[in-house]
């Protein structure tokens, strides 16, 4: 089934959504996030995929041999380390709210509303 | 050197600058350290200035990065393209830094040692990322800025470690606008799949392609149309996405405010319209008259719901901050008309909020200074001491509202006018909510400075943000006011008014959004081919109906003040009060949950109302 | 039923809905999609192509230090920008102090595994990074192997150790300065007129360590800024759960 893959990247999607909006520990939260993000990871490399091709790194193979679309995978890493980084920053705001609230349910942070 | 070398330029200078104030700003002493920055945001200042003046008023710089020039509309490297409304942003983002930084020099309570140069470099950075993004014409490249922007406001936005309130803002900020920014990529993703391109010009052209061969517009276009905007439409705070804004403007340093209120968030409208244009404007993209009327009812919504909880605050940034949702939302619609005069008003007019707002902000920081408060109600009539700071933030509260000759008014007045020919009652929007958002500002200010009317009591009914117990950003009791903290704010409220009367400031922006809107020109000056001649531009001068205008709104404004204070404190509020705001107040519940439901919603929204008109 | 719960119960149904016509759209923009594993990528043969021509085996770095070195221009300042965020967000608060960490017992089994890795996995990094423009790997994958390697000591032995072997000073600047360098390196290719981020050094020979002009030597500030990044991102997080500690206890 030929449209498996995007509909996997379509799920992963909406489970990351759906954790960030049920869920009651940020470090859980700032996780979804992560998980949201990786189906951008399955979409990308699912619309570079090639039958029968192989990695786009000619160190050992004929010039002409067929390959994946290697500016996808070059996106993913971008992708990846631009996720790492956030979820490194967020994860930093999370210790502090820790320490200063004594909480990390999203529940009990209300004091900005109305 | 060639003007095309100056946009890489652009992006390169406050990267280098912020790598040498990190490295510096171990060693240096405090003044050191700020010279240090100050010169770098001027530098790119110079830069963007040079850029600016060098592109044709109806042309583009176009800079292939690394060389790697098309051939046959075909390519592999990035491209970057400066109309003068891209380099016109950029250039006023690379001011309001600059202001930044002076205004900051002897305000904040800066860590030293191996912190010292991390909030000025975050500042270089979050300049780079603007700036990137503006002049950026590959898809993939500005969700790549889109991130580094976000990432360092995260970061800028809960600096105050010591209050867990900045923390829950900017973590709100930071998963709504990340979640955001994938669902973008996401899109990206869907139009590659599509057209096996990435520059947003080769990405449109395809789309054309396709459309001239006979195949018919299809979900795919209208799914990855919505999700690529969904992460410009939440960085623009456009309802139901605009929950985070307040909770993050309201908590971050004023200095931070002044940036993110001032142009960050208009970047957003700014990203919204570039793609729009140059992917989707086409025949392979939506139909004009369905992106206008959803985004229209968009801004619309959004501006009404800014204006309403603007004039329901009483934490002083908050009330700023809803303001900005306010004025975004009028900016979406100027947008979102599709005309040249429409985009050249909202041009114009976020050019002008820029000074005003970031020149309230500084202000309020001046409040935070003297007193640890930021609230309407505490700080009444305590600052009757600060006159001259006074003076500025009713004046700024009158240019929120429109008043001529200010450029917020000139700008209101352009874009009033054209939205007006589209649908009759789109002034009367413009107008209410310029009065509100300057009402309430106007109000706070005569509570604040001038100490007017009686202190109002409090109505617990509805939860509110205080603005009191707030931790002061400076450590230094009793110190004289420095001088840069008045000085920013009087230069940006200048600013602010010279939009309005220099008519060379209109004359340029008008003909920038006429070729802004040329989607043709756009493509042949990147990808090659001739273009037709240029749309003329729309004219921006000022005309009696939009002075007229201006004057109401203003008016109604210093109106709604003077009810306001005058009113018994002992008044309860009305049944229209408790069955349409207190709901709204409501929804702004400040739990995550219910902006990652909101957002999810918005998108539906988006989706559901496009596939309806098609 | 209070009217807050009322408002979730809504919000609930609203993201419920939602989610319906999300993944509703989804699954018809999937139908819509080129069939997965076809052979029509054009931008991908293009990169190829272009790749080749530039004497880089690695095409995936090819399109990242080159035909799209400005997008990794961009990620690699979130990366800085996220060192000096995180290390703003995590500095000492007034009401906080550090104290020395204490030795901790570690079983003899786990100090020879320790002993035993770091040295591969140094050597293993290094390799990574010297060959990115070659085979798969590259600077960013290397960069996080060597932290890797780094942080055995905090595994094999303890906190104390991993200090020594750490010189977060030198490693702070050192992720600058490489920032810095990578927007420096692309200012060549702007004085030869060639353009910012022009690949405009001696290409060498096909898979050659030496090969592929800047992209080697852009590859090689990522590893290092990759390395030293990580390091000291991770020694702000080491620190806040090792050595600091609120003054007094507050709430």
């Amino acid at each position: 089934m030929t449209v498996l893959p995007y509909l996997v990247a379509g799920w992963i999607l909406l489970a990351g959504l759906y954790g960030l909006v049920t869920s009651r520990n940020l470090v859980q939260a700032v996780g979804c996030l992560a998980v949201a993000q990786s189906s951008t990871y399955v979409l990308l490399l699912a619309v570079g995929y090639r039958r029968d091709a192989t990695a786009p790194v000619f160190s050992d193979l004929p010039t002409d041999a067929p390959v994946v679309d290697p500016v996808v995978q070059a996106l993913a890493l971008t992708d990846i380390v631009v996720g790492a980084t956030v979820t490194a920053l967020l994860l930093s705001l999370v210790i502090q709210l820790r320490k200063r609230h004594g909480t990390v349910d999203p529940e009990e942070l209300t004091g900005l509303r109305g | 050197m060639d003007t095309a070398d100056l946009l890489p330029l652009a992006v390169a200078v406050p990267l280098l600058g912020a790598a040498v104030v990190a490295v510096a700003g171990r060693w240096l002493p405090r003044p050191g350290r700020d010279a240090l920055a100050t010169a770098c945001a001027a530098a790119d200042v110079g830069c963007l200035a040079l850029l600016w003046a060098r592109t044709d008023p109806d042309g583009r710089a176009v800079s292939w990065l690394g060389g790697w020039r098309p051939r046959g509309g075909h390519g592999v490297g990035i491209v970057l393209v400066a109309d003068r409304l891209g380099s016109g942003l950029a250039l006023l983002a690379a001011v309001l830094v600059l202001a930044v930084l002076c205004y900051a020099w002897r305000y904040f309570d800066e860590p030293s040692g191996e912190h010292g140069g991390m909030f000025p470099g975050l500042l270089l950075l979050f300049q780079a990322g603007m700036c990137g993004f503006a002049l950026t014409g590959d898809l993939f490249d500005a969700f790549v800025f889109f991130e580094l922007m976000g990432a360092v406001a995260y970061a800028l936005t809960g600096y105050r470690i010591e209050d867990p309130r900045p923390l829950q803002g900017a973590l709100a900020f930071g998963l709504v606008n990340s979640a955001a920014a994938y669902l973008s990529l996401l899109g990206i993703g869907l139009l590659y799949a599509r057209t096996g391109e990435l520059g947003m010009a080769q990405i449109g052209a395809a789309l054309d392609e396709r459309a001239a061969a006979g195949h018919g517009r299809d979900a795919l276009v209208v799914v990855a149309f919505v999700l690529v905007l969904a992460g410009p439409l939440v960085k623009a705070a456009t309802a139901p996405f605009h929950f985070w804004l307040p909770d993050a403007h309201a908590v971050a340093p004023s200095p931070v405010c002044m940036l993110l209120s001032g142009v960050m968030v208009e970047l957003g409208v700014y990203g919204v319209a570039r793609i729009h244009r140059v992917v989707f404007a086409g025949a392979g993209g939506l139909p004009d008259a369905a992106v206008r009327d959803t985004l229209l009812a968009a801004g619309v919504l959004t501006a009404l719901v800014g204006a309403v909880m603007c004039w329901q605050q009483r934490h002083l940034k908050r009330m700023l901050a809803f303001s900005t949702v306010g004025h975004v939302g009028l900016f979406l619609v100027g947008t979102a008309l599709l005309t040249p005069a429409g985009l050249a008003g909202s041009a114009v007019y976020v050019a002008g909020h820029a000074g005003a707002k970031a020149a309230l902000f500084g202000l309020t920081g001046v409040l935070l200074d003297r007193y640890g408060s930021v609230d309407e109600h505490g700080l009444h009539g305590r600052a009757r001491e600060l006159r001259l700071p006074g003076a500025l933030f009713a004046l700024g509260a009158l240019a929120l509202a429109g008043l001529p000759p200010f450029g917020t008014g000139l700008g209101k007045a352009v874009a009033e006018e054209a939205a007006g020919r589209e649908l009759g009652w789109l002034p009367a929007v413009f107008v209410l909510v310029s009065a509100l958002t300057g009402g309430a500002v106007l109000r706070a200010g005569l509570r604040v400075f001038g100490g007017v009317g009686s202190p109002p009591k409090e109505h617990p009914e509805v939860a509110a943000t205080t603005g009191e117990g707030e931790e002061p950003e400076i450590r230094g009791p009793g110190r004289r006011l420095p001088a840069p903290m008045i000085a920013v704010p009087a230069a940006l409220l200048a600013g602010c008014l010279a939009v309005g009367l220099a008519p060379g400031v209109g004359r340029a922006l008008a003909a920038a959004a006429a070729a802004f809107t040329d989607r043709t020109g756009y493509l042949a000056d990147t990808l090659g081919g001739t273009a037709p001649a240029a749309t003329p531009a729309p004219d921006t001068d000022w005309t009696a109906s939009g002075i007229l205008l201006g004057l109401l709104s203003a008016a109604l404004a210093a109106a709604f003040a003077t009810a306001a204070v005058r009113r018994d404190p002992r008044r309860g509020t009305g049944a229209l009060h408790r069955a349409t705001v207190l709901p709204l107040r409501r929804l702004h519940s400040g739990l995550l949950g219910d902006y990652v439901a909101w957002l999810a919603v918005g998108l539906a929204a988006l989706l559901v109302a496009l596939v309806a008109q098609l | 039923m209070s009217r807050t719960t009322r408002l979730r119960l809504f919000l609930t149904a609203a993201a419920v809905l939602a989610a319906a016509v999300l993944a509703a759209a989804l699954i018809v923009a999937a139908e819509q999609l080129p069939g997965f594993g076809g052979a029509r990528h054009p931008y991908g043969e293009r990169a190829v192509a272009a790749g080749l021509a530039r004497q880089s085996a690695n095409i995936v770095s090819a399109v990242n230090f080159d035909q799209r070195g400005f997008d990794t221009l961009g990620e690699e300042s979130i990366l800085f920008g996220s060192v000096l965020g995180a290390g703003m967000l995590l500095r000492l608060a007034r009401d906080e102090h550090k104290r020395r960490p204490a030795a901790e017992p570690v079983l003899p089994t786990t100090r020879l595994f320790g002993a035993t890795l770091l040295p591969l996995t140094l050597l293993t990094g290094g390799y990574l990074v010297a060959h990115g423009q070659l085979s798969p790997g590259g600077g960013f994958q290397g960069g996080v192997v060597l932290t890797t390697a780094l942080h055995l000591a905090y595994v094999a032995a303890d906190y104390r150790v991993l200090k020594r072997i750490r010189p977060l000073a030198v490693l702070d600047v050192t992720d600058a300065i490489a920032a810095g360098s990578y927007a420096a390196l692309g200012l060549i290719g702007l004085a030869q007129g060639a353009g910012y981020l022009a690949n405009t050094l001696p290409l060498g020979t096909f898979n050659a360590l030496s090969s592929s002009g800047l992209v080697a030597v852009i590859n090689a500030a990522v590893g290092v800024e990759v390395g030293s990044a990580v390091v000291v991102l991770l020694a702000h997080f080491l620190d806040q759960a090792v050595e600091v500690t609120p003054r007094r206890r507050n709430r």
